[in-house]
């Protein structure tokens, strides 16, 4: 917060430098210049005769979806089995793998911070840089259409995402319950079971509800590629254009996803 | 004392015996349940193995030159898409978060704006992508409007929550003084919520990138229209290649985001 | 029964911590440790059981090298060592027991720990240690809900239901009120003459090491400076080591304080009658 001094004498105050206050300005100039040009590259090919249609067009669609087809139900009972099997199941396969591999990333615990911590972390980050539907779209290639990719999927997407915040909360322990219980003659995996797995207990538990619910909101869309679950609905009355069918598994999926917050809240805190 | 042995076994973890049992069984007979309904069909599963080879394979040797052409366009579809529809998310959060604060937005404001978070944050943005097809057209545009709908939901919910945990102590002095619902805002509110904002706001450059690669699945511009043709086609080294290229670039996000968040700070 | 013979401790900055510090002792003595901060007291202390690597020097507890011993048997030396903590050193979300029982890992294999399934000889050492500690009451409670002396006293008997043969003692007070310090401090001694355990203990309170060990060992940078009895301590001997005071104002204050706390019904003695119980 600088004070300067004007040329009758009298002190002045300013928020910033002059040449930080034009450092500041220039930087937003240059986020509205950057702005400007990705617009222009990427409504290079925009159809605006479409996009000014579009309010006729969602009315239009409108009174098509409305009323729901409320006799579908019957036919969804199964995918939504399917679809929290998908998540629930992809959790806990995540879970047994992402617990090991958050022991070896974090710094404090890792047998080798040279080699297996960037292994770690690199394996952490591919995880994470897939989303789910996108794994599911490599899977049911590989492995066909069906719950098991879906559940492969949602997996492999979870391993990065838990492991990532449980190795933070490894790294966040306090040393000296580690140190004490070294210092009555411990083995190194009584050291990590007594002293470092009961700290990071809360935040284990936290990690892995709140990753289940959103795995839950997650697999109600791995159907659309083939994976099994209530987007195989989704994808078949889009397809049909069968749009009273469409607003029902909207519905459907908005509920469970109402639902399965309102547990993973009530379980988180609960813990707490 | 007579040398009478007391026994100890820690105390279980959930206290209520019938609870327990119900817990405990109930979870059991589910995981029975949830993987008998796994069909597992073995001879599919060996033909996967081998594509999954291939895959591998494709990861080792990566394809970025067959397909260039293609992945560059889907890949700038992306890159711009992540960052207008970032800017302008950003931009629009702030009014909803500022009107979904119970502490400074009036009632019929505050409802208003936490309804369109719900909605926002509820639906998958797949979802909201095949709808913004359907009404604008494919390409990137429907991208671009789902990324940054989706964007307004995330910000505007934490930022209302953020202000609504403010410490309103700063808030009452500025009040005091007779500064206008501007002033308050801007002096007592903004530097408050402001480092956290950012720091989420990085956050959601990254989450929007990730996400430009999927909205391309369903018409929506990006680079996974890309990948969908490259897997239909099972041209597994393409593949691969796309695939890398987008753990290359949200590497290089969580560099740049840390790295400006260092600074801010 | 511990002999450390030139001890040296340099760390990686180039500090250097400890400089041939020479020491004995023999079962049953307890050692109080002063020195201002950065003394090496802390490094003195964890060089014994290798929770920091010494650089030179031998450390001997009674016919075990210790700084030669490799990994695996190092963990057993271990057992034969309990240590206490300024900060309590807990596990916080186990039970009282539970950190207690941790005391016998050494001894028991990893799966058996891991599903609490400790033999009863191991169940009734700690059940005895926590009789006479005071804290029979607070067997299955959370090492959280415990009071700042009730979580030491935890940690005590954490160190003897190893059975060991040799006490460190990190200071034991920092973290404690005055009455509870003192508490502590006699439950310390009072057990080290119990169990004929040797013991060095770190403390920062001079007038509070006077009062309660045998023999004081003045560390300065690294340095023995004093090796005596506790009214060795003089106020030239004082500044020897922590430099200019006013150390006879100190040590009057101190024994004014102490005979305000007896006067006012002194802390309770804990219960001594109970046996030990012996494997």
């Amino acid at each position: 917060m600088p004070v300067s001094i004007a040329h009758d004498g009298t002190k002045l105050w300013q928020r910033r430098t002059s040449r930080a206050e034009w450092l500041h300005y220039a930087g937003w100039f240059a986020l509205l210049l950057l702005f400007v040009f990705t617009w222009q590259v990427m409504t290079r090919d925009t159809i605006w005769a479409f996009v000014l249609d579009a309010p006729r067009q969602a009315a239009d669609i409108g009174s098509r979806m409305w009323p729901p087809r409320w006799s579908y139900m019957s036919a969804v009972w199964k995918p939504l089995w399917d679809t929290i099997n998908m998540a629930t199941l992809g959790t806990l396969l995540a879970i047994v793998l992402a617990v090991p591999l958050a022991f070896l990333t974090a710094r404090n615990t890792t047998p080798s911070a040279r080699f297996v911590r960037p292994v770690g972390l690199l394996i952490i980050v591919s995880s994470r840089s897939i989303n789910a539907i996108i794994w599911a779209l490599v899977l049911v290639t590989i492995l066909g259409p069906g719950v098991l990719a879906g559940i492969l999927a949602i997996a492999l997407r979870s391993i990065g995402f838990i492991a990532k915040l449980l190795y933070e909360a490894i790294e966040e322990i306090n040393i000296e319950p580690v140190e004490a219980i070294r210092a009555t003659g411990a083995s190194p995996q009584q050291v990590l079971a007594w002293g470092i797995w009961p700290q990071i207990t809360p935040a284990f538990a936290g990690i892995s509800v709140f990753r289940w619910d959103i795995n839950i909101r997650e697999a109600t869309v791995l159907g659309l590629v083939g994976a099994g679950g209530i987007g195989v609905n989704l994808e078949s009355s889009l397809n049909t254009l069968a749009w009273p069918q469409v607003t029902l598994l909207l519905l459907v999926i908005l509920g469970t996803v109402v639902v399965s917050e309102w547990v993973s809240a009530k379980i988180r805190h609960a813990i707490i | 004392m007579s040398a009478v042995s007391r026994r100890w076994t820690p105390p279980p973890l959930i206290a209520n015996r019938v609870l327990r049992y119900v817990i405990y069984g109930g979870v059991a007979l589910y995981l029975v349940v949830a993987f008998g309904t796994v069909e597992l069909n073995w001879a599919r599963m060996s033909e996967g193995v081998v594509r999954a080879g291939r895959l591998f394979a494709g990861f080792l040797q990566p394809d970025f030159t067959s397909r260039w052409d293609d992945i560059q366009a889907g890949l700038l579809e992306s890159l711009t898409m992540t960052v207008t529809s970032t800017i302008v998310g950003i931009i629009l959060s702030v009014p909803f978060g500022i009107g979904a604060a119970r502490n400074i937005a009036p009632l019929p404001i505050y409802a208003f704006c936490r309804a369109f978070i719900a909605v926002a944050r509820s639906l998958q943005e797949v979802i909201i992508a095949i709808f913004l097809v359907v009404l604008f057209g494919f390409g990137p545009f429907a991208g671009f409007l789902t990324l940054a709908f989706a964007t307004i939901g995330f910000l505007a919910k934490l930022l209302a929550e953020d202000i609504e945990d403010i410490d309103p102590a700063p808030l009452e002095a500025i009040r005091a003084t007779g500064a206008g619902w501007w002033q308050v805002l801007v002096y007592a509110v903004l530097p408050q919520v402001a480092p956290r904002l950012i720091g989420l706001s990085m956050y959601r450059v990254d989450i929007n990138f990730r996400e430009s690669a999927v909205v391309g699945i369903v018409g929506a511009g990006g680079i996974g229209a890309t990948l969908n043709t490259a897997m239909d086609r099972y041209e597994f080294d393409s593949a691969a290649a796309i695939l890398l290229i987008i753990i290359g670039i949200v590497l290089a996000c969580e560099y740049a985001s840390g790295f400006i968040r260092a600074k801010v700070q | 029964m511990l002999v450390i013979e030139n001890l040296t401790k340099r760390y990686a900055t180039g500090d250097l911590a400890l400089e041939m510090v020479t020491l004995s002792v023999p079962a049953g003595q307890v050692v109080g440790l002063i020195g201002p901060s950065g003394a090496g007291k802390s490094s003195l202390i964890r060089c014994v059981n290798r929770l920091v690597e010494p650089s030179e020097g031998t450390i001997r507890l009674g016919d075990l090298d210790l700084s030669r011993l490799s990994r695996g048997a190092l963990g057993q030396a271990r057992r034969r060592m309990g240590m206490i903590f300024q900060e309590y050193a807990l596990v916080d979300r186990l039970s009282v027991m539970e950190n207690v029982l941790s005391g016998r890992l050494g001894y028991v294999g990893f799966w058996r720990s891991f599903f609490r399934r400790f033999p009863q000889a191991d169940i009734d050492r700690a059940f005895a240690v926590l009789d006479r500690v005071g804290l029979t009451d607070h067997v299955d409670k959370r090492a959280d809900a415990l009071s700042g002396g009730q979580r030491q006293r935890v940690g005590i008997a954490r160190a003897l239901v190893q059975e060991p043969d040799l006490l460190l003692v990190d200071e034991p007070t920092a973290s404690l009120d005055p009455k509870t310090s003192r508490q502590i401090m006699r439950l310390i001694v009072e057990l080290c003459a119990e169990r004929n355990l040797a013991a060095i203990v770190n403390i920062h309170d001079v007038a509070l090491a006077q009062m309660f060990v045998q023999r004081i060992v003045g560390l300065r940078k690294g340095k023995v400076v004093f090796d005596g009895p506790p009214d060795g301590l003089t106020p030239e001997v004082l500044t020897e080591i922590y430099g200019a005071e006013d150390w006879t104002a100190t040590i009057r204050k101190a024994e004014e304080e102490d005979e305000q706390a007896a006067a006012a019904g002194a802390p309770v003695i804990l219960a001594r009658d109970t046996p030990l119980v012996t494997a």
